[in-house]
């Protein structure tokens, strides 16, 4: 009976152990994803840090201007047309809301102050991300694979000044003017909706635009799309200088995954921002 | 003897579990070209990377001009770096910039010159390096030999004391691959730089490189000349050497060195006593001349073309042969004496003028060549061998016989 007793005693052991395998698997899973959240954090935060102190370094005022170009002159033309039709559709949507209670008057305000402060730098942001980010990553993780990164040390030239700085600084610039552009297209948009086809009347549309909009909503919106520009540029430079480190990929498809990951890190990031921007300066 | 320029000492190299250097003990001398040599995946470019400091040791002490490089103060390493240059085995070009902003881009980031004479250097470097015609095109437009210019280009431009070169000619034509490796000499020569190279390019190397270093099982089993390298006796011999050399030669279509040995000692066993053969060497002289006038590959155009008409000579009435150096040849006749092998010489001479001389020129006008005249010659040697003799004591005595056979100039008029 004994060597029964022992057997059944290992198997119940074995059963507790997957048990508690079980029961603890979840939460170590959650636990190693905490920690690689927490030190991917860290190892941004870092990473923005050194960038920044790259800034003020000589040579770089020509980087940063081809940047500028790049993510900030050539984003106008799709901000421009994204400006323009959030403006006439979030103009259609309040003016049937508004004419409702007589308050159609009011539709300046509606969508000056909509677009001023939330609409305008999410929506910038999320567009340069998905036309500017998307590119920075899958540039920087082409220059990574293919040793172009590792070439630049070997030449003496720090690869997070020459790459990721100027990228980072034309985008702190780029972000509040792309934003600027965009209220101003989206207001213009609403004016061809509400008042080119629908017939508010259009003193009344910007009278009340003059008469609502402050001065803090203008600079809440520019202060929000400074920081989606630093997350925005951070995160997307980040995961192309270490899409060689992955782990679950290599080469062209761990540049493709990183671009992926850039796209939608940035753009949950831009809404959870938002809120905490929007509870800090509210 | 001078202290070396680069030492390693019990270095090792783990990447995860899996150890890529283990105990490594070498030592790099300043002005000379140093050739690592090793099987793919052994090691060999991690070994590199460790000079340049991309990637640090596990264990040991890497010495440079004997002194630890992890004793180093940050502006002693910057300085230690100024001085090297590093050519990467896939080029690492930047692919949205033109050659020319490539070979500019060291000078434009690290220096203060003015945009005139970075001008002047790059343009002489691309000139140098035979792409004048590829200035402004990007690297994505270039050859793979363009490429490899490209990258030449770049890592010479800042003049470094130390360049490393990482499989240069890895992906090119058998001319290409001579043409690079003739191309690193020269410059070398030209420059006084020190060459650390690796590649597994046997023989070719053996004709550019004072040292070879044996990477083997994780650590260096050999340093010494590569004709130390011939009688070295270890199992690197057969597993490393014998399959990367092959029993032909690339580019001349001739036996290996290793082959022609084995051939000979065999014919010499069938020779009977008193039965003499002869041996011939030809030296073409002047090809330096030809690399100035005419480039690269039209000099290696001219060694391709002259082993393919010894050959051609040679081999039907029994003879083989092999390169000895970059530019000379040796070859036995087993049937024949010197009057026979005389005679062999001279119509070899006269086919060559009429016919093998075309593919230089040939060679040359796939490049921009200034309207210049080239000239060069061959000399040819002939000994008379016995059963009994050393072959190299023959080749040598072939050797003191050299005399002009044939001038070569412009379009092969004597």
């Amino acid at each position: 009976m004994a060597p029964k007793a022992g057997g059944q005693s290992l198997s119940n052991g074995k059963a507790g152990w997957q048990l508690g395998t079980l029961l603890t698997g979840p939460f170590a899973s959650l636990g190693r994803k905490a920690i690689r959240w927490a030190s991917d954090l860290g190892a941004a935060s870092i990473f923005l840090l050194l960038a920044v102190l790259l800034v003020f370094t000589r040579k770089q005022l020509p980087k940063m201007i081809q940047q500028l170009y790049y993510i900030g002159a050539s984003s106008s033309l799709i901000i421009l047309l994204v400006g323009l039709f959030t403006g006439m559709v979030l103009s259609l949507q309040s003016y049937h809301a508004l004419v409702k209670f007589g308050a159609q008057g009011s539709l300046g305000t509606l969508v000056a102050l909509a677009l001023v402060r939330e609409l305008g730098p999410v929506l910038t942001a999320i567009m340069i991300t998905a036309r500017a980010g998307s590119a920075i990553t899958a540039e920087i993780g082409i220059q990574r694979i293919s040793e172009q990164i590792d070439a630049l040390s070997t030449m003496r030239i720090e690869p997070l000044r020459y790459l990721v700085s100027p990228r980072i600084t034309a985008s702190i610039i780029s972000f509040p003017l792309l934003t600027a552009f965009f209220d101003l297209i989206g207001i213009i948009g609403g004016y061809l909706t509400g008042v080119v086809l629908l017939g508010v009347n259009s003193g009344t549309y910007f009278y009340r635009i003059q008469a609502s909009v402050e001065l803090k909503d203008i600079t809440d919106g520019f202060i929000k799309a400074v920081v989606f520009g630093v997350i925005v540029s951070t995160i997307c430079c980040y995961q192309g200088y270490f899409a060689h480190m992955r782990t679950d990929s290599h080469g062209a498809k761990a540049v493709g995954l990183s671009t992926t990951s850039a796209v939608v890190l940035s753009c949950v990031l831009i809404l959870v921002a938002d809120y905490v921007v929007t509870s800090l300066l509210i | 003897m001078e202290p070396p320029l680069i030492e390693f000492r019990d270095v090792t190299k783990r990447f995860g579990s899996q150890t890529v250097l283990e105990r490594v003990n070498l030592q790099i001398y300043e002005g000379q070209v140093t050739t690592i040599i090793g099987l793919s995946g052994s090691g060999k470019s991690v070994l590199l990377k460790h000079i340049i400091g991309m990637i640090q040791p596990d264990e040991g002490t890497i010495f440079f001009r004997g002194e630890p490089l992890t004793s180093m103060k940050s502006n002693q390493t910057a300085a230690k770096l100024a001085q090297m240059s590093y050519m990467f085995q896939n080029n690492a070009l930047f692919d949205s910039l033109t050659v020319y902003d490539n070979v500019a881009l060291p000078l434009r980031e690290t220096t203060n010159l003015r945009e005139a004479e970075i001008k002047r250097r790059v343009m002489s470097r691309i000139e140098q390096t035979e792409l004048g015609d590829a200035v402004y095109r990007y690297p994505s437009e270039l050859s793979g030999g363009m490429q490899k210019r490209a990258a030449l280009a770049r890592a010479l431009v800042t003049d470094p004391r130390i360049v490393l070169f990482d499989e240069p000619t890895t992906g090119q034509d058998p001319v290409r691959k001579n043409a690079i490796l003739s191309m690193i000499a020269e410059y070398q020569r030209r420059f006084g730089f020190t060459v650390v190279l690796v590649s597994h390019e046997i023989p070719n190397v053996y004709f550019i490189s004072n040292r070879i270093l044996a990477l083997y099982n994780r650590t260096i089993v050999f340093q010494g000349t590569p004709e130390e390298l011939e009688d070295f006796d270890h199992p690197f011999q057969d597993e490393v050497i014998r399959s990367l050399e092959g029993l032909q030669e690339e580019l001349t279509g001739l036996y290996s060195r290793r082959r022609f040995k084995v051939l000979y000692h065999n014919q010499l066993k069938r020779v009977a006593l008193g039965e003499a053969y002869s041996v011939a060497v030809f030296t073409l002289e002047g090809l330096g001349d030809i690399i100035a006038g005419l480039g690269h590959d039209a000099a290696q155009e001219a060694i391709r073309s002259m082993g393919a008409f010894i050959d051609k000579h040679l081999a039907p009435i029994g003879g083989f042969s092999t390169r000895r150096r970059s530019n000379e040849f040796v070859a036995m006749l087993p049937y024949s004496d010197i009057a026979e092998g005389d005679g062999v010489l001279r119509n070899l001479v006269e086919d060559f003028r009429e016919q093998g001389i075309r593919s230089i020129w040939a060679g040359a006008s796939k490049q921009k060549v200034p309207e210049l005249c080239v000239e060069f010659t061959v000399l040819g040697g002939l000994a008379q061998g016995q059963p009994l003799a050393e072959m190299d004591e023959v080749i040598e005595r072939a050797t003191k016989q050299q005399k002009e056979i044939g001038r070569f100039r412009c379009a092969g008029e004597e």
